[in-house]
């Protein structure tokens, strides 16, 4: 019976498989003094663990899940708790079968085994299952399923045998005690503990542990339901846990998985049954275990007969009995990726929630690495708790997008699919206008913006189908427009208007401002006032922590400015690294400043038109920024684009924004000016040029060499993965990011077939091609680029085939299409000397 | 041909800890959900061991609100033929109150021509435990019944029933009709097969009223006790510790020889 | 006041819940305390009687009463009622007790408060009682002409009164209707000792769970019901994990059993499981984890591997 320590170094909450997991890490990688609390009993504390099917299938579309799954296995296999069964995921319509295809394409870019099947081939493995039901499927041979309770024992025992770990169950916590915005002690019911790190594991429970610390981990609990049946007798005939192929049943959101002489059936079809973490049961209360809620019967009722179908002999078995019936809980979060780093609210509490089976061990890991030295070795940057913005961290929003989102677990989920629940949260001040001009809005960081403006529709005709390539297949239409490549064709013969409300701005503030920022920046930092600076931020191994820009205003002031969707994390990288004096600090400006974009070669024209100000190229150098006056209206004008093209983007006070987006409308639009959505400015204006993204070119797997933006020297001045980049630059990069062209998009049905993004390269043969870190090269970014009528892929390759002319091929729905090197660098396509940008086209 | 009717009543899971709403007048399932007290799933269970042989049929009955339905469908996945709701808050009425439910439907369905030769109960209910529905049912049916009973075996027109008694294995021989209340142990409850679910899904379950009114139960408050602390005599540790258990299981009384 | 309690003959004795029973009545200020005795009142139970403070015993001796008949003996109630003119009507809280005075109460047209544990006032008629299991209890107003109760047992101690009563034995002419016959017991099947076939007949069932480690790891387990003359109950995992067949299953999903000893080993007790097995009377468990719900619920234990304990268990039982 472990009495409760007085103090600890770390405070690990939960023993799940993620604490268990995570105290295993941390151990290995030298921690010790490690107390793991746990309010239930060993070895299943009632957490979600306890009740997990516990298989895993290691497909997936994000790259990010599916390395973290891929480690997950490596280390079940270590443990020797995995069995592999291999699995189907089995499709029941045409519609399923082409997302299988898509499936296909992800598991060949994450070096997955996977092939379609026939329903025959199926039966072969799956006697069992109806094959007149399906008319196809992928198999997975190396989905298994592991002991997650097991793994979770050898993984404490092994923390302990280092001397690292004491484990303490059937202890809650009841309270934080955070000091000066650090975490100083947990309380419990056994006492109190003193740690200077803290990590909350504990699945369902953490949002309800974090706000005793005045934190948010945004996840909550929801409803998985399950049953199991038997005796089987099929399944009583053979040995062991598991012997047939798991099946997940995708049309249905259901999964048939064999235990022992059991068929566990679960679902993800019926609605969406959320919990709020305080009203979980106690232990005491509940009937088989807190996480494991009373079955409510009508809700699987469909479930059950769809699952019938699949297997009716098995399962129509009268002598079979549902044994067992549950609506177990699991965490979900609102944009499904799990809530993982130090939080930004309170300094040494850690988050490690929202994690799956299938992830934990890996997930444990890489969050061990980043507090042990701050770089896990896998990218989290989609699973950063700081990602959050205000709103996103509201129960109500939390609970709008799981709701929405749940049903889509097993759902065919389009790379662009927007949200419905929770819109219109921030808008701009030109919001009216947008929605007078038919601005179709995509979200962004909870900001509505427009993707294109349907009263632009006329400019489709005007430049027609060779460059404005509308996509004949609806998947590859949807939540896109030519309307965008129209809108683009026409920003680069006279001008657009860009709405990009939804930067996030911070300024860096203080004495010790340029000293801050200039060991965060890779650019120099130390430059006259009104200069403006594209620079990556770097991580200690020379990983992309991000790509912004940053103004210098005043001696001692620096305004940042990035993406939305990525700005919180910025803005915590940024915080973290403010001098421990207080000489400068981080102030968010987001709410108080609206950016208008104005590009093209009638820029010049419609700005002069408005302001006194020498805005000529040669009066208002690239790369600089001032305040010029617009009419009355005081502006701060940075002459930098995005979209190659001359122009500005200009600040003003949010109040402001709706007045001087209508007076560039009103000089711009006789001037041949349209509004321009984010379609252009995200993907069509960036693509045609070169430019990276971070998300999905850039990360903290990716280094300058490989993505051709190093440099020939560097600053004098120290900052941040300086030794690693200049380690790199004497080495030849292990893969090299290039820009492909398609060069014949007809399938083989003749409807011509245009990629979105994650899919495989191969050779032009169709022959798997791997880079230097045995990675398989596949899509970062594709899109259209319609000036040059072609469609642009982005992807590493390995460096021999990275020269300009290699001939390959794309893979996209189980279809190779012919692609071309077009730049092995960050040469842009499109105006490669950059003379539009320049003012001298 | 013996047709067995069969009441049961939803009941919070008692095996859980008691979780009480917050007015204090009930048990709350949130956590621990609803189901059919044990005795009434043997019940259920000895109803269609009787009734299926002989080609007769189960009826499961509850009185309680729409809620019940789950209860009755739960009965009929594993064999009940048909059921019957008869809509009440149960909370509201006393263990009178049910008998005389009861017995208003069991003289319906006989005026609509089916009769039972067989009301089976639980012995008590799981939560408000009265000990006196199938006794009061059975005066108001004018037929015998016994209580506590574990097995049931019907020949012809004679009920041979066993219960527990203080001197061993007490055997009843009852004639038909007969109204028996159950003891949970003298037969597994079965747990629904898909295809019970399925049927139990789409059967037939009729609704009826309670015309009389209703004496209630009494009750003005719950409460709920402390747990008793644990009371655990650690005997020792590991192997060393053999003696000591030893010891224990002789002062039991279960080592012989 | 006048109360009759209804005093349950056990091995010769008034049991114990009858005399906690009769204590129980006792403190409710009856001053003229009967007990009612069906069959011929062996001096024991009279002894019993005396020392609880008992007036008059009512024995109902008739033949039609010998073989147990619940609506004969509430007539009998019936008749001790009549016959001592009381107004409170007290049975021990066992099957047969609650049996007997629900027939009373639905003879009589009254209502019946079983498994009280605590009465708040006579007049109305306001208890506490067992609900749940005993796992709540229950405020409630009983009015009734006749005050029906049910003691539920362990409630309060057997004390003895201060004064000890006469105990007059009184011969009491129950008029037997044969309707009051139709459900009575034809024969008794004694139990035998050892008799335990089945998991929930057992008198001794050795449990297993995870701690087993995996098929093999039950031969102990097996060698110690066997020496123990009962039968071996397993957890779900065990089961799941296809160790041992469902039929051995205790717990919410499998059987429930009650037996006099549970041993269970390597079981770390989930409330699943748990409710399979909380009616044992007497609960041992082995288990390496001394914070494990099963050790802390159990009546003993012993912390360690169970492939240690038992093999030394069975050699100490030789």
């Amino acid at each position: 019976m472990a009495a409760l320590p007085a103090s600890a170094r770390c405070v690990v909450i939960g023993a799940g498989i993620v604490g268990n997991s995570l105290v295993h890490h941390l151990a290995e990688l030298g921690w010790t003094d490690i107390v793991q609390l746990d309010k239930g009993p060993l070895p299943n504390p009632g957490g979600s663990t306890g009740h997990a099917s516990n298989f895993i299938f290691p497909v997936d579309h994000s790259r990010e899940f599916a390395d973290i799954t891929l480690d997950s296995m490596r280390q079940y296999k270590e443990l020797g708790v995995f069995t592999e069964s291999g699995g189907y995921e089995v499709a029941r319509t045409e519609e399923r079968m082409e997302e299988l295809r898509r499936r296909m394409g992800s598991a060949k870019a994450w070096g997955i085994p996977a092939e379609l099947v026939t329903p025959e081939q199926v039966a072969e493995k799956v006697p069992f299952l109806d094959k007149d039901v399906i008319i196809g499927a992928a198999w997975f041979p190396t989905v298994g399923v592991v002991d997650s309770l097991r793994a979770g024992t050898i993984m404490r025992e092994r923390a302990v045998e280092r001397g690292a770990l004491t484990t303490v169950p059937n202890v809650e916590v009841t309270g934080m005690e955070v000091v000066d915005g650090r975490i100083r002690a947990v309380e419990t019911t056994q006492g109190r503990i003193e740690a200077e790190t803290v990590v909350v594991a504990c699945g369902v429970w953490s949002p309800k542990i974090a706000r005793m610390a005045g934190a948010h981990i945004p996840l909550t609990p929801a409803v998985h339901q399950m049953i199991s049946v038997g005796p089987c007798e099929v399944l009583a005939e053979k040995p062991g846990e598991i012997s047939y192929p798991i099946v997940r049943d995708m049309d249905t959101f259901c999964y048939e998985r064999q235990h022992g002489s059991d068929m566990e059936v679960g679902s993800y079809a019926h609605r969406a049954i959320l919990w709020d973490p305080e009203d979980i049961p106690s232990i005491e209360q509940s009937k088989l275990s807190p996480t494991e809620m009373p079955f409510t019967e009508d809700d699987f009722d469909p479930q059950l007969e769809q699952a019938l179908e699949l297997m009716p002999e098995l399962l129509g078995d009268e002598r079979a009995e549902i044994r067992y019936a549950i609506n177990g809980l699991l965490s979900l979060t609102p944009d499904g990726y799990p809530i993982l780093g130090e939080t930004p609210e309170v300094k040494g509490l850690w988050s490690c929630a929202a994690v799956w089976i299938k992830e934990g061990p890996g997930t444990a890991r890489a969050v061990a690495e980043w507090m042990t030295h701050g770089n896990p070795e896998i990218d989290l940057g989609h699973s950063d708790i700081a990602r959050f913005h205000p709103h996103q961290k509201t129960r109500a929003h939390v609970k709008a997008r799981t709701s929405e989102s749940f049903i889509k677990t097993y759902g065919i989920v389009h790379p662009a699919e927007q949200y419905g629940s929770n819109r219109d949260v921030r808008l701009a001040p030109m919001h009216a206008s947008q929605k007078e001009l038919g601005a179709v809005f995509h979200e962004t960081a909870g900001w509505e913006r427009p993707h294109w403006y349907t009263s632009n529709a006329g400019l489709v005709e005007k430049f027609g189908p060779e460059q404005t390539m509308p996509r004949e297949h609806e998947w590859d239409a949807r939540w896109w427009s030519p309307i965008i490549n129209a809108e683009h064709l026409q920003m680069r013969e006279a001008a657009g208007l860009v709405d990009l409300s939804a930067f996030a701005i911070f300024d860096v503030v203080g004495p010790r401002a340029l000293e801050a920022v200039q060991r965060i920046i890779v650019a120099q930092a130390d430059v006259r006032i009104g200069r403006v600076v594209y620079t990556p931020v770097l991580d200690e191994r020379g990983g992309f922590r991000s790509d912004l820009t940053v103004m210098r205003l005043a001696h001692d002031r620096f305004r940042v400015v990035t993406g939305g969707a990525h700005g919180m994390a910025d803005k915590k990288w940024f915080a973290d690294r403010m001098p421990e004096d207080g000489g400068a600090v981080v102030v968010d400006l987001t709410s108080s400043w609206t950016t208008i974009g104005l590009w093209g070669p009638k820029a010049l024209e419609i700005l002069s038109g408005l302001t006194d100000a020498d805005v000529s190229p040669g009066g208002f150098a690239f790369g600089t920024c001032r305040e010029i006056e617009v009419g009355t209206l005081s502006v701060l004008a940075s002459r930098i684009s995005y979209v190659g093209e001359f122009g500005w983007e200009l600040y003003v006070p949010i109040e402001a924004g709706a007045a001087l987006w209508q007076r560039l409308l009103d000089a711009g639009t006789p001037l041949g000016m349209v509004p321009v959505g984010i379609g252009v400015y995200g993907t069509t204006g960036r693509i045609e040029k070169g430019y990276r993204a971070y998300g999905y070119e850039l990360d903290t797997e990716r280094t300058l060499m490989e993505t051709g933006m190093s440099r020939a020297k560097w600053k004098e001045q120290d900052f941040v993965g300086k030794d690693a980049v200049v380690a790199q630059a004497d080495e030849a990069p292990k893969a090299v990011l290039c820009s492909l062209t398609v060069d014949d998009h007809t399938s083989a049905s003749g409807v011509k077939r245009y990629m979105l993004g994650g899919e495989p390269i191969l050779t032009r043969e169709g022959g798997t091609l791997t880079d230097g870190h045995g990675r398989h090269p596949y899509v970062t970014t594709a899109g259209s680029a319609p000036s040059l009528g072609k469609h642009v892929l982005m992807a590493f390759l390995p460096p021999e085939v990275a020269t300009v002319g290699t001939q390959l091929a794309v893979s996209y729905m189980e279809e190779l299409y012919p692609v071309t090197v077009a730049a092995a660098d960050a040469t842009p396509l499109f105006d490669p000397e950059n003379l539009r940008i320049r003012g001298r086209a | 041909m013996t047709n067995v009717l069969v009441c049961v009543k939803r009941v919070p899971d008692p095996t859980g800890e008691v979780v009480l709403t917050p007015d204090g007048l009930r048990v709350d399932g949130r956590y621990a959900g609803y189901t059919t007290s044990a005795h009434e799933e043997a019940a259920v269970a000895l109803a269609v061991q009787v009734a299926e042989p002989s080609g007769g049929t189960v009826t499961v009955l509850s009185v309680g609100s729409e809620d019940s339905l789950e209860q009755v469908r739960a009965g009929i996945a594993v064999g009940a033929t048909d059921g019957v709701l008869v809509e009440a808050d149960a909370d509201l009425l006393g263990p009178a109150d049910v008998a005389e439910a009861v017995a208003e439907a069991v003289r319906a369905r006989s005026d609509a021509g089916t009769t039972y030769d067989l009301v089976l109960l639980g012995n008590d209910a799981a939560d408000t435990g009265d000990f006196q529905v199938g006794v009061r049912l059975a005066y108001l049916l004018d037929r015998p019944v016994v209580a506590g009973v574990q097995t049931v075996a019907v020949d012809g027109d004679v009920a041979t029933l066993h219960a527990e008694g203080p001197e061993g294995t007490e055997v009843y021989e009852v004639a038909l009709p007969a109204v028996v209340t159950v003891l949970e142990g003298g037969v597994s409850p079965k747990y629904p097969s898909v295809m019970g679910r399925m049927r139990a899904k789409k059967a037939e379950v009729e609704r009826m009223t309670w015309s009389g009114t209703p004496g209630g139960s009494g009750r003005e408050a719950l409460t709920v006790p402390e747990a008793p602390p644990s009371q655990v005599t650690v005997l020792g540790e590991g192997p060393t510790a053999a003696p000591a258990l030893v010891a224990v299981l002789r002062e039991l009384k279960v080592v012989h020889s | 006041m006048s109360v009759v309690v209804l005093v349950e003959v056990e091995e010769g004795r008034a049991s114990l819940v009858s005399r906690e029973t009769l204590a129980f009545a006792r403190s409710l200020g009856a001053g003229n305390l009967h007990a009612l005795v069906v069959g011929s009142a062996p001096e024991a139970v009279l002894a019993d009687c005396r020392e609880a403070g008992v007036v008059v015993v009512h024995e109902a001796a008739d033949p039609a009463l010998e073989r147990y008949a619940a609506a004969a003996w509430a007539a009998a109630v019936e008749a001790a009622g009549r016959a001592a003119r009381a107004d409170l009507v007290v049975a021990p809280g066992t099957g047969r007790g609650n049996e007997v005075l629900a027939h009373v109460a639905a003879r009589r047209g009254l209502r019946m408060a079983a498994n009280v544990v605590a009465v708040e006032s006579l007049s109305p008629l306001v208890v506490q009682r067992q609900v749940v299991g005993g796992a709540a209890l229950e405020r409630a107003t009983v009015p009734s002409r006749v005050r029906l109760l049910s003691m539920a047992g362990h409630a309060v101690e057997p004390t003895p009164a201060d004064a000890p009563g006469e105990a007059r034995v009184q011969p009491l002419a129950v008029a037997v209707d044969p309707k009051d016959l139709r459900a009575q017991v034809v024969r008794v099947e004694r139990r035998e000792q050892g008799d335990s076939s089945g998991l929930t007949a057992a008198k001794v069932v050795v449990g297993a769970g995870r701690g087993a480690g995996g098929p093999d790891g039950f031969a102990a387990v097996d060698a110690l019901a066997e020496r123990l003359g009962g039968a071996v109950g397993v957890s779900r995992v065990v089961t799941s994990l296809g160790w041992r067949p469902h039929h051995e299953q205790v717990g919410q999903t499998g059987s429930r059993i009650a037996p006099d000893l549970y041993l269970a080993c390597g079981i770390s007790g989930s409330i699943q499981h748990w409710a399979g097995c909380a009616s044992s009377r007497t609960i041992i468990a082995v288990n390496t984890d001394a914070d494990a719900p099963m050790v802390t619920k159990a009546d003993y234990a012993v912390i360690g591997d169970m492939h240690e304990v038992l093999p030394a268990v069975l050699e100490e039982l030789g």
